[in-house]
C-alpha cells in the first residue's frame, strides 16, 4: 500500500479527522479549565459520562451513537451540577467534591455496563469500548456530530472571549461589573462536558481527562498571553491527535486513544523541561546564573562598605581581606567587576609584598554599588 | 419614579447581616458614608471587613438588610462604582499583561460581544500612567513586584471612572514608595469629590490618611469622623485582648518610616 492509498483509506481518514477535532476542542476548553484550577473537572466529567453512555444505550436499545452521546452529556452535566451543589452547601472542598462525584458516577457506570453485558444483548457490540475508546469504529456521521459540537464550542469561546478571560482571572471582580459569573462558569463546564462527548469514541472516558489537561499545561509553559496559550494548546491538541492516529494506523493494531494521549503527554514533558523561563532545565540554569551574579554583587557592595567604613572612596581593599570576608575566593567575581570597569587593581603595597594585590572602586563602581544597595533596601521594606 | 432612599449618602448600609454556613460574619450593620470623604474600614483579622465590601457589591448574599449608593441599589449603580479586590484573591501567574488587566476595568462599559479597541487601550494606558506603571504595560503580570501588581489593580479601578471606590487592603504588603503613591492617588480622587472606602490594616496610619472611620468587629463598634472615632476606648472594644499589643504603638503619633539603607559615602 503506497502512502497515497494509505491516506485515502476511509477508516484512517475518519480517525485522523476525529483526532484533530478532539485535539482542537480539548486544547481550547482545557486552557480555561487549567487556568481556573479545574483540571480535575475534566476528569470528573469524563468518568461521569459512563453511566450516561449505558443509559443512552438502554433507552435506545441499540448502539445508537446519538442517544449514547446525549446520555453522556446529560450525566456529565448532572455530575458537574451535583459537584457544585455539594461544595456550595457544605464544607466540602472542591477537590473532595470532584473526587466523590467522579468515583460515584464511574462506579454506577461500571455496574450498568456489567448489567448490559449480562443481558447478552447482541447489539451491545463493544459498549466497553467507551472505556478506552475505539477510534477505528468512528463513522463519517460521527464526525459530523463531533465537528458540529467543536464549531459551536469554538464559536461561543470567540464570542464570549473577554468574559471568559475575566471570569477565569478574577471572578469576583467580574461579578462586581455585573457579569453573570455563575452562568459563564456553567457554560464553560457544559462545554467541557461537550468536549468529553467528542472524545468518548476516540479515547474513552478513562483517558479523556488527559486530553483536556495536557495540551493546556504544555501550552502554558510557552506562552504568556491567553490568546497565545489557547492557540498553542489547540495546535498541540491537533498535532498530538493526528500524530497518535497516524502512529496507530502505521503500527496496525496498537490502540489509537492511548497513542494520542502518549503523543500529547510527551509534548507536556518536553515543555515542562525545556520551556524558556518556566521549564525545569531553564530554572536550574537561571539559579546558577543568579547565584554567580549574587556573589559578584556581594563583592561589589563589600568593597563599597569597606570604603564607607573608612570614609575614603579611594580606599584600597586587599584581596585577602575580601576573600576572608566572603570565606571563599573572590578572584572570579573581581575579574568580572574589573572587566565591567567597576574596580581597578593595584599591585600589593611594598610593606606587604606577599599579598595578592588591592582593589579600588571606580566612580562607576560606586554608582553601581549604590544602585544595588538601594534596590536591596527597597525589597527589605 | 420611586423615591430615593438616602440619596445624599454615597453609601448607606442598613441592618445588614451576612453569614457563611449559619455562622454570622456581619451582624446588624448600619453604616453610612457621606460623599467626598476618604473612609477607612478597620478591625481585627476576620472582623468581616472584606465581607462587608463584598456584600455591598452583591458578591456575597446578605441574610438581611439593604444597601444603597446615592439612593439606589448597587445593581443600578454599577457604573458609578470601582472595586479593587484583595491582591491575593487572584492567581498572578495568569497569562496576561498589565495593560490587559487594566483594560478589564472597561468590560462593564463595553458590554457583551464588543471587544476592547484602540480607545480602550488608550484609556487603560492613561490609567497606568496615573499609577506610574506605563513602562510595565506589556509586562507579564507574574513578573511584577507585589507593589506593582497592586498599582495595576488600582489602575483597573481608575479606568472605571467611578464615583465611589472600594479598595480591599490596597496597602498590605507593598513597599513604602507604592504606599505613598497609592495614598496620593486616593487623596486626589477625594479632592475631585469622589468617595473612597478602604479596608485598612495599619492602625498607625489611619489618622494621617483618612477622614472617616468605621471600626468593625462583626458588629459596628463606632463610626464617624476619624478624630471622634479613633479613641483608645473604641480601639479596645474593636480589638479586645489584642489591644495590649497595639496600645503603645497604635496610639502614639504616627512616625515617619523612612529608614536609611546603609552608611553613605561622603
Ligand atoms: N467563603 C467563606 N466561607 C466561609 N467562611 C468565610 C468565607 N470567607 C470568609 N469567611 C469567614 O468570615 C469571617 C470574616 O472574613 P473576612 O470578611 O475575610 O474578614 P476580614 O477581611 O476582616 O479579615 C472570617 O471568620 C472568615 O473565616
Ligand atoms: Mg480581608
Amino acid at each position: 500500500m503506497t502512502i497515497l492509498d494509505w491516506l485515502q483509506d476511509y477508516t484512517i481518514q475518519n480517525v485522523v479527522i476525529g483526532a484533530a477535532l478532539l485535539g482542537l476542542i480539548s486544547g481550547v476548553l482545557g486552557s480555561f479549565a487549567v487556568l481556573r484550577k479545574q483540571s480535575l473537572l475534566g476528569d470528573t466529567l469524563s468518568h461521569a459520562a459512563l453511566p450516561g453512555v449505558c443509559i443512552g444505550f438502554l433507552i435506545a436499545g441499540t448502539r445508537n451513537i446519538g442517544s449514547i452521546l446525549f446520555g453522556a452529556l446529560v450525566s456529565g452535566a448532572l455530575a458537574a451540577l451535583l459537584m457544585l451543589a455539594l461544595t456550595r452547601n457544605s464544607r466540602l472542598k472542591t477537590d473532595a467534591g470532584l473526587g466523590i462525584t467522579l468515583s460515584t458516577f464511574f462506579a454506577l457506570g461500571v455496574v450498568l455496563l456489567t448489567y448490559i453485558q449480562g443481558t447478552n444483548n447482541a447489539a451491545q457490540g463493544g459498549l466497553d469500548s467507551f472505556l478506552f475508546g475505539q477510534a477505528a469504529a468512528t463513522l463519517r456521521s460521527d464526525l459530523w456530530i463531533m465537528g458540529g459540537i467543536t464549531v459551536a464550542a469554538l464559536g461561543l469561546v470567540s464570542l464570549l472571549w473577554k468574559e471568559f478571560k475575566l471570569v477565569s482571572f478574577d471572578p469576583s471582580y467580574a461579578a462586581s461589573l455585573g457579569l453573570p459569573v455563575v452562568w459563564l462558569e456553567v457554560l464553560l463546564t457544559v462545554m467541557i462536558a461537550l468536549a468529553v462527548v467528542v472524545g468518548l469514541q476516540m479515547v474513552g472516558v478513562v483517558l479523556m481527562a488527559a486530553m483536556i489537561i495536557a495540551p493546556a499545561v504544555a501550552a502554558r509553559q510557552w506562552s504568556h498571553r491567553l490568546e497565545g496559550m489557547v492557540l498553542l494548546a489547540a495546535a498541540i491538541g491537533v498535532g498530538g491527535g493526528v500524530f497518535g492516529a497516524l502512529l496507530s494506523a502505521l503500527s496496525r493494531g496498537l490502540a489509537t486513544g492511548p497513542l494520542i494521549i502518549l503523543s500529547v503527554s510527551s509534548v507536556v514533558i518536553v515543555s515542562l523541561l525545556f520551556a524558556p523561563r518556566r521549564g525545569f532545565v531553564w530554572e536550574i540554569v537561571r539559579l546558577r546564573r543568579s547565584r554567580r551574579r549574587l556573589r559578584y554583587q556581594q563583592v561589589l557592595t563589600t568593597l563599597y562598605q569597606l570604603a564607607a567604613a573608612h570614609a575614603d572612596s579611594r580606599y584600597r581593599s586587599g584581596q585577602g581581606m575580601i576573600d576572608t570576608y566572603h570565606g571563599t575566593s573572590t578572584q572570579r567575581a573581581l575579574r568580572k567587576l574589573h572587566r565591567r570597569g567597576y574596580v581597578v587593581r593595584h599591585a600589593a603595597p611594598p610593606e606587604e609584598p606577599n599579598t595578592a594585590g588591592q582593589w579600588v572602586l571606580t566612580p562607576a563602581g560606586i554608582h553601581e554599588a549604590e544602585r544595588i544597595l538601594d534596590s536591596l533596601g527597597r525589597e527589605a521594606l | 419614579m420611586a423615591e430615593l432612599h438616602e440619596p445624599n449618602l454615597a453609601l448607606h448600609v442598613e441592618d445588614l447581616t451576612v453569614s457563611y454556613q449559619s455562622k454570622p460574619v456581619l451582624w446588624d450593620i448600619d453604616f453610612d458614608v457621606p460623599p467626598g470623604v476618604m473612609a477607612a474600614i478597620v478591625g481585627p483579622n476576620g472582623a468581616g471587613k472584606s465581607t462587608l465590601i463584598k456584600s455591598v457589591l452583591g458578591l456575597v448574599p446578605a441574610v438581611a438588610g439593604h444597601v444603597t449608593l446615592f439612593g439606589r441599589p448597587y445593581k443600578d449603580q454599577r457604573r458609578r462604582v470601582g472595586y479593587v479586590p484583595q491582591r491575593s484573591s487572584v492567581d498572578w501567574d495568569f497569562p496576561t499583561t498589565a495593560l490587559d488587566v487594566v483594560t478589564m476595568g472597561l468590560y462593564g462599559r463595553l458590554g457583551w460581544l464588543r471587544r476592547p479597541g484602540r480607545r480602550e487601550r488608550r484609556e487603560a494606558m492613561q490609567a497606568l500612567e496615573k499609577v506610574g506603571m506605563q513602562d510595565f504595560a506589556q509586562r507579564q503580570i507574574s513578573q511584577l513586584s507585589g507593589g506593582q501588581q497592586q498599582r495595576v489593580f488600582l489602575a483597573r479601578a481608575l479606568v472605571q471612572d467611578a464615583d465611589v471606590y472600594f479598595l480591599d487592603e490596597p496597602m498590605a504588603g507593598v513597599d513604602a514608595t507604592t504606599e505613598r503613591a497609592i495614598v496620593d492617588i486616593l487623596r486626589r480622587l477625594r479632592d475631585e469629590g469622589k468617595t473612597v472606602i478602604v479596608v485598612h490594616h495599619d492602625l498607625q496610619t489611619v489618622r494621617t490618611y483618612f477622614d472617616w472611620l468605621l471600626l468593625l468587629n462583626v458588629r459596628v463598634i463606632a463610626q464617624g469622623e476619624v478624630g471622634d472615632v479613633y479613641t483608645a476606648a473604641n480601639l479596645r472594644k474593636a480589638y479586645g485582648g489584642q489591644i495590649a499589643l497595639l496600645e503603645e504603638s497604635a496610639l502614639l503619633p504616627p512616625q515617619e518610616r523612612d529608614m536609611p539603607v546603609t552608611e553613605r559615602l561622603p
